[in-house]
């Protein structure tokens, strides 16, 4: 199962076993991490799980134009910005490393 | 940290809130209760994703509960206060003691006073079991009438059409979401709602149902017109749950009268989500949505745990019909001043109002970026250019006056 490792506002980081087909988001609401708030549930709606993908950004399909968009206007984005919920994983995805910024409103 | 923290309500907020405790490192007893049988579960399907298979989608799994220590009393009806003795009463007559209570009692739809409201095939539309029977009258193609063009009617109307049933929309104001949406937009989405086949009525003032053998038939309406439906949807707003609240003499004025940190007039009872009347913007507010319930158990983690205060945020919500993926933030005055970005023809485009240059609110549709700016606009208070701001060549953040 694909581990990702989440760097969260607190500092604190985990390590967490997230099985394929789900999301980095999702990985995150079901062991309760803060950070990502995940309100519209994984729809590409609301903007407000917004992480850094610091390691592991080549194995995930590019950002939507509605994900680019979304993100263009996000708190504190960078060039490695991407919404969690649309980051699916794969048995290939090893070593993937992501910083939760304070700002997912 | 180590209250006792009773939850009243398993929706979105009441959940949400549980879980924040957990995340804050909150040691103490939380037990969570809900009158429906199911575990919290995401509301927003129901109107939107309803004919499919994405229409039950819980917010968490079972076994978290378990492993975050959170007890969910599922199908359990609190239906007592003491706030003398702060226990709290559920209908199987057990006794609960607090030392935090939060009402996230949530809303139910309005009913619709008319004869024939009861028959068969009329329903309305809170919760899963409800979204199940608008489920299967979509499968039967069952001709469809919604009492009330409202967000909800709307968003049902958009699946079922998609689903090849026949509809009709009737709508007691002179337009759509007369009370939620300006002018322009209600006039756009009733003409994308035209074009996809829906009949809309406006001016529609209800009389009666008719039926035969117990089901729906017919909807009628006072000047006589009768539009046939086997299958009655009535979206007439929704009204708070505050019953509890009132029998225990909190302060209610058509919603449960909350802080900024979610305080009612009890110092040991929170209140939060549709059930709430809360500040927003200078006004006090009912808002019934997902963004509203996820700030008010933001609000509530802080006020139960000593945290910093949760900052005050834009209003916001979404709604999404046919292919148009709507979201709209800030409160839309009754008369705005409105800029237009982007083509309502083309399905992208927003409608910015302002007073004097100043945002007050977006409403956008497959507009991401106008959204998130227009969100930043209100919250800065900047003020735009609006001949630059309707110029969709001009980027957006070229817009604001610096």
């Amino acid at each position: 199962m694909p581990k990702v490792t989440y760097s969260l506002p607190d500092g604190t980081v985990h390590a967490i076993d997230v099985p394929c087909g789900q999301s980095v988001m999702d990985g995150s609401v079901r062991n309760n991490l803060p950070g990502i708030v995940a309100e519209c549930g994984g729809s590409c709606s609301c903007a407000t799980c917004h992480v850094f993908v610091e390691e592991g950004q080549s194995f995930f399909d590019e950002p939507t134009d509605e994900e680019r968009e979304l993100l263009e206007f996000a708190d504190g984005a960078r060039p490695d910005s991407r919404l969690s919920c649309q980051l699916i994983l794969t048995e290939d995805c090893q070593g993937v490393r992501v910083t939760v910024p304070d700002t997912n409103g | 940290m180590s209250d006792r923290v009773l939850i009243v309500g398993a929706g979105h907020a009441g959940a949400t809130l549980a879980g924040l405790l957990r995340q804050a490192g909150h040691t103490g007893p939380v037990h969570l209760f809900g009158d429906e049988p199911e575990l919290p579960y995401h509301r927003p399907p129901l109107s939107k994703k309803f004919a499919g298979g994405e229409l039950e989608q819980w917010l968490r799994p079972a076994e978290f509960y378990r492993e975050q220590d959170i007890a969910v009393h599922v199908g359990e009806h609190v239906v007592e206060i003491d706030r003398a003795r702060r226990t709290a009463c559920t209908a199987s007559g057990t006794s609960h003691s607090y030392d935090h209570l939060v009402l996230a009692t949530g809303a139910r739809p309005r009913a619709l006073p008319v004869p024939g409201a009861e028959l068969a095939g009329v329903v309305s539309l809170r919760t899963l079991a409800d979204a199940r029977a608008l489920r299967t009258s979509i499968a039967q193609r069952r001709p469809m009438v919604i009492i009330g063009g409202g967000y909800i009617g709307l968003e049902v109307a958009a699946v079922a059409r998609a689903n090849g049933v026949e509809v009709t929309v009737l709508e007691r104001e002179d337009r759509v979401l007369a009370r939620v949406a300006s002018p322009h937009l209600s006039e756009i989405l009733a003409a994308h709602h035209r074009e996809q086949g829906t009949k809309i009525v406006t001016g529609a003032a209800v009389s009666r149902l008719d039926g035969h053998d117990g089901r729906v038939r017919a909807v009628v309406l006072k000047d006589g017109t009768t539009i046939p439906g086997e299958s009655v949807l009535v979206g007439v707003g929704a009204v708070p749950r505050d019953e509890l609240a009132i029998a225990a003499g909190l302060r209610c004025e058509q919603g449960i009268v909350v802080d900024a940190h979610t305080r009612t007039s009890d110092p040991h009872i929170l209140a939060i989500g549709d059930v709430t009347r809360r500040p927003c913007q200078d006004f006090l507010v009912r808002l019934e949505s997902i963004p509203s319930a996820t700030e008010q158990a933001k609000q509530a983690a802080a006020t139960i745990l000593g945290g910093t205060p949760v900052a005050a945020e834009v209003p916001w919500f979404w709604s999404d019909q046919f292919d148009l993926k709507l979201k709209i933030a800030g409160l839309v005055p009754p008369r705005p001043a409105t800029i237009v970005r982007g083509d309502p023809a083309t399905g992208r485009f927003a409608l910015f109002h302002h007073d004097g240059g100043t945002v007050t609110a977006v409403e956008s549709a497959n507009s991401p970026a106008e959204f998130m700016a227009g969100k930043k606009f209100i919250a800065s208070g900047a003020r735009v250019d609006p001949a630059r701001l309707a110029d969709d060549r001009v980027p957006l953040r070229d817009a604001v006056i610096a």
